[in-house]
């Protein structure tokens, strides 16, 4: 599904240059549930970036689902973004002014579907996510949990192949955070691969690979058996939920 | 999963869009919206009062040709062939032919006796009622010259003069001041400077501008009658004369006055001796503070307008930094940069455009009121009003609408370029 070759991705200021990511090289495949640990400045969050098209890189190559992407216009990247991606942030980005149910269905809008046909997608996706009575609050009205819930149904209603996930717990309690967790599970199971840049321990334990960065390359890939002990030593938590 | 085209203008989501993006900042929707308001009724109002001056003045004006001269005599003020300075002199019947013969540029010549009024003794009589009005002789082309609208009975006519028939035609405060109201006054006879004369007409002027007296206060005769009735000889007073279409009036009466002096033995530097006035020069001074009027009032409106204009780019470059999540959040779920310029540029034209229109509208309105108020005070009888039908053309605010929206388009665009080069990566991070 992802196949990265040896990316490298260098930012540039007035005065100097931060190389972020020298050499990534990867595989995902589809249905794989995948997070992505390190300290910050680790890149990667520039990483998750570069994978959303929501940013270019220098050198090495990226192909998803099968087609390179690079030097893409705006135009096919929002194209791309809007069939292939889902997104889900930390601060859930919501817009503020449309209620649950219009958030839920923007994606569609930019598909042109008609506005009747996305708001019964949209209920039937805030309903699978039990948020069906919440469907005409404003984001401000919903808590935390409610928002992720609502971000999550406006990137599953586009019905992406990988959905990309920065720090979708960062900004929620614990309990509420495995909740999400147990949701990203669900969709996963459904066939979607998922991506989560995350830098809690026992949120990366609930995934099937961790794939560590440090100061821009893969420091250690988290598998199989060397993921069973991981999940032992950060599963803990769940546990004495 | 298919794309479709570009949702189009009226795409009902779209005005959704914008109307929650705008109520949502009702302040600041407001305050934009405000300088475009603004911008426009102030150049409705201007260009209404500006219009509204010009209108007043053309109209008592009224339709007196604008391409006429009136030339009477003046003592000389030169010696000339052996004659002496100070010579008293007047015109003759002969002259009408004489003009019309060796200016063939000019077009309508007709003379003109008059006598009375300014308030001397009571030259007219009728019964027990008497009053001191302006007495004029007159052929019926002097109505093309200076129109008037016949309230009653008719004009002078050919046969009047002709025949010398001893008929008047009166203005109307002559008719109220000597009549009843419900008095009918064709047929009735008024005694002039001590002759009989038959009312056949009542008329009212359409001008402001009055010549030998005020036409209301004036009677009318057939010029010939008037020449026989009180011994004038062959004289005239004032001869009413237009230039032919493409001449210019001021040419004609060089001319004329030239032709004038040499047939009466004045000297053709003496200047005293032909009083004058030429309309075709009042009214290019009055055109040329009416275009100065008109290009302030644009100067000053289409300022207005664009500093309007100016403040809204303003504001959405302000929206757009406030709205940068929001864009990058759009763009990351798959908005166009197209779409998110048009979004914007949208906005913005449906601000100024909607806020443009207000002020139109509200503009017109002003004036619609104001002209209602003076046409009220018109109407209860006062003269000194000179402002008139304070208006804007359909074309100038069909125009004015067109420049908002067009600067709306440009306000919103520079701003959402601006939306556009911002990585949506950024955008989000920008918190």
């Amino acid at each position: 599904m992802i196949t990265l070759k040896n990316l490298h991705k260098s930012y540039f200021t007035a005065s100097n240059s931060l190389h972020v990511l020298k050499g990534i090289s990867l595989d995902i495949h589809q249905g794989e549930f995948v997070s992505v640990m390190g300290s910050s400045g680790s890149g990667k969050s520039t990483l998750l970036n570069i994978l959303g098209i929501l940013d270019s890189y220098d050198k090495g190559s990226y192909h998803l689902d099968g087609k390179l992407i690079q030097n893409m216009s705006e135009k096919n990247a929002a194209k791309y973004r809007n069939e292939t991606l889902g997104f889900i942030f930390q601060s859930f980005n919501l817009i503020s002014f449309k209620n649950a149910m219009e958030n839920v269905a923007l994606p569609l809008y930019y598909q042109g579907v008609s506005r009747k046909k996305r708001n019964v997608t949209a209920l039937e996706y805030l309903d699978k996510l039990g948020l069906l009575e919440w469907a005409e609050h404003m984001p401000n009205e919903l808590s935390g949990g409610q928002k992720q819930r609502v971000a999550i149904a406006r990137a599953l209603i586009s019905k992406p192949k990988v959905i990309l996930a920065d720090e979708p717990t960062g900004a929620l309690d614990t309990q509420t955070s495995y909740e999400v967790m147990e949701i990203l599970k669900e969709i996963n199971q459904e066939g979607i691969t998922i991506i989560i840049v995350t830098h809690e321990h026992d949120i990366a334990a609930m995934t099937d690979k961790i794939i560590k960065l440090r100061d821009g390359v893969i420091g250690d890939l988290i598998i199989n058996g060397d993921l069973a002990s991981f999940k032992k030593s950060y599963a803990k938590n769940v546990a004495t939920l | 999963m298919e794309v479709q085209g570009e949702a189009t203008m009226f795409d009902i989501d779209r005005w959704k869009e914008i109307i929650s993006a705008l109520k949502k900042n009702k302040l600041r929707s407001f305050l934009t919206a405000f300088g475009v308001f603004w911008g426009i009724f102030m150049l409705i109002i201007m260009a209404g009062a500006g219009k509204g001056l010009e209108n007043g003045i053309t109209d008592g004006v009224g339709q007196i040709a604008t391409n006429s001269f009136f030339l009477w005599t003046q003592r000389t003020s030169e010696p000339y062939k052996g004659l002496r300075r100070g010579r008293w002199w007047s015109y003759e019947n002969e002259d009408v032919d004489f003009i019309r013969k060796n200016v063939p540029e000019a077009d309508i010549v007709t003379p003109r006796l008059f006598s009375g009024g300014g308030g001397g003794t009571s030259n007219t009589v009728r019964g027990e009622r008497t009053g001191s009005y302006y007495i004029k002789g007159d052929y019926p082309e002097w109505a093309k010259i200076d129109p008037v609208e016949v309230t009653n009975g008719r004009w002078l006519n050919n046969v009047d003069v002709m025949q010398r028939r001893k008929v008047c035609i009166i203005g109307e405060t002559i008719f109220k001041e000597l009549f009843d109201a419900d008095e009918e006054p064709i047929g009735e006879y008024l005694r002039i400077n001590g002759v009989y004369y038959q009312i056949v007409g009542v008329i009212k002027p359409i001008s402001n501008i009055n010549i030998n007296g005020r036409t209301e206060e004036s009677i009318f005769l057939p010029f010939s009658t008037m020449q026989i009735a009180y011994n004038y000889g062959n004289q005239v007073h004032i001869f009413g004369i237009t230039a032919k279409p493409g001449h210019s009036a001021s040419t004609v009466e060089e001319k004329v006055m030239a032709a004038l002096k040499e047939r009466h033995k004045i000297a053709p530097n003496d200047v005293q001796a032909i009083g004058h006035i030429n309309l075709e020069k009042q009214f290019k001074q009055f055109s040329s503070l009416f275009t100065g009027i008109q290009i302030l009032t644009w100067i000053v409106g289409i300022g207005t307008l664009l500093a309007g204009v100016i403040g809204v780019s303003n504001i959405m470059l302000v929206i757009i930094k406030e709205r940068t999540q929001e864009i990058g959040v759009m763009r990351a779920i798959g908005a166009t940069p197209r779409k998110v310029i048009g979004q914007i540029i949208l906005e913005s034209v449906f601000l100024t455009t909607v806020a443009g229109y207000l002020g139109l509208f509200l503009g017109v309105l002003l004036l619609e009121g104001f002209n209602k108020i003076l046409e009220m005070a018109a109407a209860s009888g006062s003269q000194d009003i000179f402002i008139k039908q304070p208006e804007v053309n359909f074309t100038v605010a069909v125009a004015c609408l067109t420049i908002l929206i067009v600067s709306g388009a440009i306000a919103g665009y520079i701003p959402a370029r601006r939306a556009v080069q911002i990585k949506p990566i950024d955008a989000l991070r920008d918190e």
